[in-house]
């Protein structure tokens, strides 16, 4: 699809909103509907959006596989991490109370880098499946 | 109208349609779900069920091609396990509570408490993500493990090929 250029330019006035979106799902999820879980997705959907118009070694160019499989780890890692520092800081395991001095706050950051965690995790293996069929396909045909 | 696309997905034989089909599923699920104020489950339900889905469906299409088998024999036995289950399911439903009847026990156990909590005990005004993300973290945790463990099956099952066949 690499020369239909409606596609191309349609694709390029998208991308950049349909990451922005995610953007705002992802920080915006305390206060209106989605977290990290859609963020992920709509994230990891714009840049296969981008492999999709402008062929997967330009979206590997872009997101290069192993940022992606790091960010599988990462994110639950980050998830795992906030419970691990909720022991730390003299709570239980995931007590987000004890972040902050005030507790609410506490919750607040707590929930923050949770959903982080989520949406990172999620991206990363959306678009690492993605990849992966994308890529197989490629080497059996030969393109 | 999402009876018509389930009958029009199980009589269908090209495998091209029944995935674009089932993306039209989501899509009319998700319209459901925001009817029914479920506006994060309907977010989640159009972009991964009808946006990621349909994409790697249409990959693993391109790998095994698009025409259904046919079946090598009746399917009577399966036919009649999925109606007896259908019964089981439906006479268990029976018993339920009656849908939106405030006095449910469900709904008198812990979601008033959440309901009028939430916002006090964690500051954050979208209660469904006060659930999630705190009160019911260990369940969170478990999901996210749930995604990285099938990201890793993915990676497991289908990276040995392409470094065989392309030497990298």
């Amino acid at each position: 699809m690499k020369r239909q250029m409606v596609l191309r330019v349609v694709g390029k006035l998208f991308i950049p909103y349909m990451l922005l979106f995610a953007l705002y799902v992802q920080f915006h999820g305390d206060f209106g509907p989605g977290g990290g879980f859609q963020a992920g997705v709509i994230a990891a959907a714009a840049i296969i959006l981008y492999a999709l118009i402008f062929g997967l070694p330009a979206a590997r160019r872009l997101a290069p596989d192993p940022i992606v499989e790091a960010m599988v780890a990462l994110g639950v890692l980050l998830f795992a991490g906030v419970g691990v520092a909720g022991i730390v800081l003299g709570g239980n395991y995931l007590d987000y109370f004890v972040l902050d001095g005030d507790p609410v706050a506490g919750q607040h950051r707590g929930i923050f880098w949770v959903e982080a965690g989520v949406g990172i995790t999620v991206t990363g293996v959306m678009l690492k499946i993605f990849y992966m069929f994308a890529g197989r396909g490629r080497s059996l045909d030969e393109r | 109208m999402m009876a018509v696309t389930v009958i029009t997905i199980v009589l269908q034989r090209n495998l091209f349609s029944v995935v674009v089909l089932a993306g039209i599923y989501s899509f009319l699920m998700a319209t459901v779900l925001l009817a029914l104020d479920a506006v994060d489950v309907a977010m989640t339900e159009a972009s991964v069920g009808a946006g990621i889905s349909t994409v790697l469906l249409l990959g693993a299409l391109h790998l095994c091609g698009g025409e259904e088998a046919k079946p090598l024999h009746r399917p009577w036995l399966p036919l009649g396990v999925a109606l007896v289950i259908v019964g089981a399911l439906v006479y268990g439903t029976f018993a339920l509570p009656e849908f939106s009847d405030p006095l449910a026990p469900f709904r008198t156990h812990v979601i008033p408490r959440y309901l009028e909590q939430a916002l006090a005990e964690t500051g954050v005004p979208n209660v469904v993500t006060a659930v999630l993300a705190s009160y019911r973290g260990y369940d969170t945790l478990g999901e996210v493990v749930v995604v990285f463990t099938a990201g890793i099956g993915v990676i497991a099952l289908l990276r040995r090929v392409p470094r065989r066949e392309e030497e990298r």
